[in-house]
């Protein structure tokens, strides 16, 4: 069998492929915008942002301070992370009382401007970020050549999903975590410091954006508007997999990679609107999105 | 209260009116509407193709008032506004009517959007006033939509496919897959240089539309790569051309297929780097490392923005001097009459050389067919381009013949 409905099958598994590495961006900025609203009923229109942020400072670290890529990997989130503390402790904290609205309208503001400064600072062209020297080259799969930087995109991307899982749904400190989200005041009623955990959370769903922009420096140009080119289409990741399911954004994510990649080959002309046609079907079917629980 | 109600709204209506005849009774040795001289830049200010022009152009626009008043002395006063069209026919079509109603906005240039460029033609040939578009390629805008009131200045899309694309097809590229944007400057940039390809000899083996800022594009790479063209033309721009080039150096596509970025600019190249760019032929209707001319112009440029200046930037330029010099000559800023000495007076300057505006609108000049230079030949910063040849304008755009404007009389 070389073919499937007229499509060359390797050209498929090619498609397929590149559907999981995008696949795995969306996971993971999505999972940082569920872990973010589960816990705090924020909707973080900044989140693109701050995967822009983690990017630059990814290329800045290099460029100015000579500080490699691995280095970054790590640094950069927690930079990024620093950076959402800031924000929850001076500006975010005073609307949880609030609508959502509040949120997201800040957060889109925030967005907005740390935008503008970027562009203003170095215009929409970009900057160059090499793949790291280790990861140059490729494997040849027999159906296409894979660069091994892609490949690492994939395992980085499960590993810290799963992780991040793992840690809210099977420790203790997650356990607090959902309870806090849960009931705020009767668990802080058990002596757990309830804002600590909410402002660490969101600086961590914070430092997963700039995890994301690390990830993405090598792959795509480094511009001001990468994050707002994206944002939209992970959001819709949200909104299907159920806004707040950590579990549905991660599935969600690699799942909708690999329908755009799918598309991409079949029908490009309908790459970018793919996601929004199955989010209006999902919302149709399923109002709470497909892995979230109806309130 | 109504008849309170009403009296305002009738005022209101008189308003302009009463500007109008005011404008037309006013004695002056120069006819000016509103006795000033205004020019809009309609420009990206923070999109995909800001870097283009953007906030260049307007320094760029400005600077070439200054130099305007500084050497000619004008008796009548020049302003300039700008807004951001941000790449949406609407957007930039209302603002333009805001303009030429309210504002008195004479003349509006930069026009970074082929799509933004239509509309924004429409309406100007509609109010009877004056558009220069610098920025867009889309060959519609002097082909079929020409109007008596536009300009197109800098390139177009056929000058882009016949300079650069006849080069490639003549150096061995003969079998061409596309990566095309998708909306009226992609379309006609694959079509004018997919007309190139087949008039030499060569064949297109097909094309992918891809949207406008995707953010990934290996699965358009792979189908590239699958037609197992010699030659992979990229009919798009901006941030849309870099990604694809960056790219296809990753996944390895580069090695037997050869990339062709149909149209450009410096700042990508800059943004890319001759690492990964060496090679490439382009062209380009302007480089700021020609001659001294060119050099003196950039150089002031540089100084106010930190980058050197685009075909773009540099093309506003010359393009608000050579309206002014009409407006200058003409005695009015009343569009037919500034069109008319417009396009009966010959150009040249640090921009355009050989420079005419036919009938349809089209400025004709010469055009540069550039090599990127490898890393070791560049000795500078911005050095990246080496001039491969000269072609002359009746050379580079389409033949007036050829025209469907019905404008040019035949």
């Amino acid at each position: 069998m070389t073919s499937f409905f007229d499509i060359p099958i390797q050209a498929l598994m090619g498609q397929l492929m590149l559907g999981l590495v995008n696949g795995s961006f969306y996971a993971i900025l999505s999972l940082g915008l569920a872990v973010i609203f589960g816990m705090l009923n924020i909707i973080n229109f900044a989140h693109g942002a701050l995967y822009m942020m983690g990017a630059f400072l990814a290329w800045m670290a290099l460029d100015y301070l000579g500080i490699g890529y691995w280095p970054a990997l790590i640094l950069v989130p927690l930079a990024i992370g620093v950076f959402g503390v800031l924000i929850e402790r001076t500006m975010l904290r005073w609307l949880y009382k609030l609508d959502h609205l509040y949120g997201l309208l800040l957060t889109f503001g925030l967005a907005l401007v740390i935008e503008g400064l970027f562009i203003n600072a170095y215009g929409v062209s970009g900057q160059p970020y090499q793949i790291p020297a280790e990861l140059a080259g490729g494997f040849n799969l027999g159906f296409m050549f894979l660069p091994y930087y892609r490949g690492w995109v994939i395992f980085a991307s499960l590993l810290v999903c799963f992780a991040t899982w793992y840690g809210i749904e099977k420790t203790r400190l997650g356990a607090y975590l959902r309870a806090a989200t849960e009931n705020p005041k009767l668990t802080q009623a058990f002596g757990i410091n309830v804002p600590i955990m909410v402002m660490l959370t969101y600086g961590f769903g914070a430092a997963l954006a700039g995890f994301a922009g690390v990830l993405a420096a090598p792959v795509i140009q480094v511009s001001p508007l990468m994050g707002s080119h994206l944002i939209i289409t992970v959001f819709a990741v949200v909104v299907i997999g159920g806004m707040g399911s950590i579990m549905g954004s991660i599935v969600t994510g690699l799942g909708l990679g690999v329908v755009e990649g799918i598309t991409n080959l079949v029908y490009p002309a309908a790459s970018n609107t793919v996601v929004f046609v199955i989010m209006a079907i999902v919302l149709m079917m399923r109002p709470a999105g497909l892995f979230g629980k109806e309130q | 209260m109504r008849s309170k109600l009403l009296k305002v709204a009738l005022a209101a209506l008189l308003i302009p009116a009463t500007n109008l005849v005011s404008a037309e009774t006013k004695p002056a040795a120069m006819k000016l509407s509103n006795n000033v001289v205004k020019i809009g830049v309609l420009t990206d200010m923070s999109g995909v193709y800001s870097d283009l022009g953007g906030q260049g152009a307007v320094t760029a626009v400005q600077m070439a008032i200054d130099d305007f008043k500084a050497e000619y002395k004008p008796k009548f006063n020049i302003e300039m506004v700008y807004a951001d069209h941000q790449n949406k026919a609407d957007v930039g079509s209302n603002k333009v009517r805001e303009w030429y109603d309210t504002e008195g906005v004479d003349m509006v240039t930069d026009l970074l959007n082929s799509g933004v460029s239509l509309a924004v033609g429409k309406v100007t040939q509609e109010k009877k006033r004056i558009a220069i578009f610098v920025g867009s390629g889309s060959t519609r805008l002097t082909d079929q939509d020409c109007t008596p009131n536009t300009i197109h200045y800098a390139y177009d899309t056929y000058a882009l496919a016949n300079v650069a694309g006849k080069a490639i097809v003549k150096n061995g590229g003969d079998s061409w897959f596309f990566l095309t944007a998708d909306y009226a400057f992609g379309h006609s940039l694959e079509k004018d240089t997919a007309d190139v390809v087949k008039a030499n000899g060569g064949k297109v083996l097909g094309s992918v539309r891809h949207p406008l800022n995707a953010s990934d594009f290996s699965s358009y790479l792979l189908q590239a790569q699958a037609s197992k063209s010699k030659i992979i033309g990229l009919a798009n721009a901006g941030g849309d051309t870099i990604n694809a080039i960056k790219a296809a150096s990753e996944f390895g596509i580069t090695k037997n297929q050869q990339l062709a970025g149909l149209l450009m600019f410096i700042t990508d190249i800059h943004a890319l780097g001759l690492q990964t760019t060496q090679g490439m032929l382009l062209t380009s209707g302007f480089y700021w490392d020609k001659d001294d001319e060119t050099r003196k112009f950039s150089k002031r440029f540089f100084d106010k923005t930190k980058r050197n200046p685009t075909m773009v930037q540099a093309g506003d330029y010359s393009a608000v001097t050579t309206y002014l010099k009409a407006v200058m000559a003409a005695g009015t800023d009343e569009a037919a009459a500034v069109m008319a000495k417009m396009k009966s007076t010959p150009i040249n300057d640090f921009f355009a050389r050989n420079g005419k505006i036919r009938e349809n609108g089209r400025m004709i000049h010469d055009m540069y067919l550039m090599q990127v230079k490898k890393p070791s030949e560049s000795k500078y910063p911005w050095d990246y381009y080496e001039i491969k040849s000269v072609v002359s304008g009746e050379d580079a755009f389409q033949p007036l013949s050829a025209s469907q404007c019905p404008l040019v009389k035949k």
